[in-house]
């Protein structure tokens, strides 16, 4: 056992940039890592446990105190079995012969909104950074912008979306034309923009007044000393709200395809099942499980991202 | 090192960025997943909103843009589901379509409140519209909603059910209103005593669900049924709403109003004919509903348009007058009128549908339906 660990140890060390170093402190970073998936699907499995107990012993009308229901009905229509949303997954969407299983159909819709998610957090990171470089080098900027970036997003969705809709059905430059996705996408950035912005501001102006005095002892101008000083310092703030404005944008781009109509992505299924939840029940929760993997995934992807800036993460505490 | 480093990091970031946008582009790609039909330089673009997500309510229309019917009529027309939040005779009046499907009670709230639109063709002739209760409930006719649980979709859709009590001397007070989800669990588990559903698709969404107590699925025999058609309150449904301003002096678009209806005539009797095509047709437009729904959904819209005595689309008087009657009776549970005086002349006119049937005629399609059967369905658990 020991063994095993040891000879684990100096495997992941061979590909560690600095062997050697760190090896004495650590248990097996494999081991590590093992026993942190096993803990997230001891979660899973306790989840599903109250899950299936609750369904078993609470009273099939649910817990009601004076008009409010405060725990749900526990009948096969409020609360489909585990393995009946299990075994639906594997079933094919539909009786017609050429349908897919349902969690194939899912996983489909799934990356359509992750590409659409994908491309609204890109423009929202873009929006969100040049934001506070602005904010960040004129303070009047600041003092004019920051209440109107926050205003933001105080604007409801259901308000925005057809708005975002009807501009773009109008977009028509030379052979580009305005996808209806673009739409969906750009509610998404809306969403995304917001913490992005609040973040890169508060990580831009992070830097110890005597770094940026030792800048100017340098001689160092303004982009010097943002691509030296400014940027490295902001990565510890920038990099949860990347994870936020990631998890917004999936959010973003989930309810903007359920507002706008948008065909082919989880939001759309999410609707579609949910109208089929009266005969088939389990059928309803697929996209949920659906969107739940989409925002594990989004968020994950983030993780990819601190792993490339590690080096830049000294100071931040798990985020 | 440090560096080398640093533009490790850039490069990774950008890399990072650059396969996002990749997945942008390729899920997107697969998502709409329509024809971009833009290389026919002779077909005139026409854009249609429907009122919802594709489903064989619209079945015609699928059928239409299918059997190539829009492209003999010179027109590439493309049919854009609804959503949420998407108001089909908003997008209308804002010009984002052409052509619009709306229910009419909900259409004349609109005109009212300032939206210059016209009814071209009113494609379903009787209402669709049930209120379904337990057998065992009492609750046999409108009369018998008092102090109930009535269930409703909100977002216009529930004006039917205030004209009809409004008909029996009830307002909206005398009821509990529940706003009603996607689907009739609400009504199943007894948070609803009747709940509003559509011949075409709630009901039949009842009737593929298994009884817990037989174990078994649901039968006619275990609800009530009240047809608004059978009440005051029935109101029409779905029609074709065009811009009444573009019709009144825009030559083209009223060349290419002709050119629809009759595409879509010609949609419609072949969905009247063909109703296991029309359904097949709809599922591969991207309706998600099981096979046999979908055939049921196909079938009772079928029976909501046909027979059309006058020809299919065209307005009947008497049915408009009942149905801008009972929009003026109407009082929601919120006190609120759905239009408080006659709609102008410009609401409907049977022009436009009139020319189209005319130019039909001698093409040996049934254009009143006298010769429709409905078609038996049989509804499998969960419509599939």
């Amino acid at each position: 056992m020991i063994k095993a660990g040891v000879r684990e140890t100096t495997a992941t060390d061979a590909a560690a940039p600095a062997p050697g170093r760190r090896a004495p402190r650590r248990p097996g970073r494999a081991g590590r890592e093992l026993g942190r998936w096993a803990w997230g699907l001891a979660g899973i499995l306790v989840i599903a446990l109250i899950w299936e107990s609750y369904k078993l012993l609470g009273p099939a009308d649910g817990v009601v105190l004076g008009e409010l229901r405060v725990l749900p009905r526990t009948t096969d229509l409020a609360m489909p079995h585990i393995w009946d949303m299990g075994t639906r997954l594997a079933e094919p969407v539909t009786r017609a012969d050429d349908a897919l299983p349902l969690w194939s159909v899912v996983a489909l819709a799934a990356l359509t909104t992750l590409g659409i998610a994908a491309a609204g957090w890109l423009v929202g990171v873009v929006v969100g950074i040049g934001l506070a470089l602005v904010m960040q080098r004129w303070r009047l900027a600041e003092w004019g912008l920051l209440p109107w970036i926050v205003i933001s997003q105080t604007v409801p969705l259901i308000a925005f979306a057809p708005v975002v809709k009807s501009w773009g059905s109008r977009v028509e430059i030379g052979s580009f034309e305005w996808q209806d996705w673009m739409s969906v996408a750009l509610i998404a950035s809306y969403l995304a923009f917001f913490p992005i912005a609040i973040g890169a501001l508060k990580g831009l102006q992070s830097p110890d007044r005597i770094h940026e005095e030792l800048m100017q002892t340098y001689a160092a101008g303004y982009w010097s000393t943002l691509v030296k000083l400014r940027f490295p310092a902001s990565v510890p703030y920038l990099l949860p709200a990347l994870r936020l404005g990631a998890a917004n944008a999936v959010i973003g781009a989930v309810v903007a395809e359920v507002s706008t109509g948008l065909q082919g992505g989880i939001g759309r299924i999410l609707i579609q099942f949910a109208g089929q939840a009266s005969g088939d029940p389990a059928k309803a929760w697929a996209p949920i499980f659906g969107a739940i993997v989409l925002g594990l995934v989004a968020a994950g992807s983030i993780a990819l991202l601190g792993v490339i800036l590690k080096n830049y993460r000294r100071t931040e505490e798990a985020a | 090192m440090n560096h080398s480093r640093r533009r490790f990091a850039t490069i990774g970031g950008l890399a990072l960025a650059a396969a996002l946008a990749l997945t942008a582009c390729s899920g997107s790609g697969g998502g709409t997943g329509e024809t971009d039909g833009g290389g026919d330089g002779d077909l005139t673009p026409v854009k249609l909103q429907l009122q919802w997500l594709p489903q064989g309510q619209f079945a015609g229309y699928f059928a239409a843009v299918d059997q190539g019917f829009f492209e003999e009529e010179g027109l590439d027309v493309e049919i854009i589901p609804s959503g949420g939040d998407i108001v089909p005779q908003d997008a209308l009046a804002n010009g984002d379509v052409d052509y619009a499907i709306a229910w009419v009670p909900k259409v004349l709230g609109s005109i009212e409140q300032g939206a210059n639109l016209t009814d071209i063709a009113q494609i379903f002739q009787r209402s669709g519209t049930l209120q379904v209760s337990m057998a065992d409930s009492g609750i046999d006719s409108v009369a018998d909603f008092e102090g109930k649980k009535i269930g409703s979709w909100g977002f216009g859709n529930e004006w039917e059910i205030f004209a009809a009590m409004a008909a029996e001397g009830l307002d909206a007070t005398t009821v509990q209103i529940i706003t009603q989800d996607f689907n009739m669990n609400a009504f199943l588990q007894g948070d609803i005593d009747a709940a509003q559903a559509m011949t075409y698709n709630e009901y039949a969404q009842l009737l593929e669900t298994v009884n817990p107590d037989t174990g078994e699925l649901y039968q006619p025999e275990d609800f009530n049924v009240i047809s608004y058609e059978d009440t005051e309150g029935a109101m029409l449904q779905d029609a074709i709403w065009a811009d009444t301003a573009r019709l009144a002096d825009d030559t083209d678009y009223q060349d290419t109003t002709v050119k629809f209806l009759k595409a879509v005539i010609k949609g419609w009797v072949y969905a009247a004919e063909n109703p296991q095509e029309a359904s097949d047709i709809t599922i591969a437009a991207g309706s998600g509903w099981g096979p046999s729904h979908e055939l049921w959904m196909v079938n009772e819209t079928n029976k909501l348009i046909w027979p059309s005595p006058d020809g299919i689309g065209i307005i009947d008087q008497a049915a408009w007058d009942k149905t801008v009657a009972g929009a003026l009776a109407a009082v929601n549970e919120s006190g609120a009128h759905l239009i408080t005086e006659e709609p102008p002349s410009t609401a409907y006119t049977n022009d436009w549908i009139q020319k189209a049937l005319d130019e039909l005629e001698g093409e040996g399609l049934d254009l009143t339906g006298e010769g429709f059967e409905p078609i038996d369905v049989t509804l499998e658990e969960g419509g599939n």
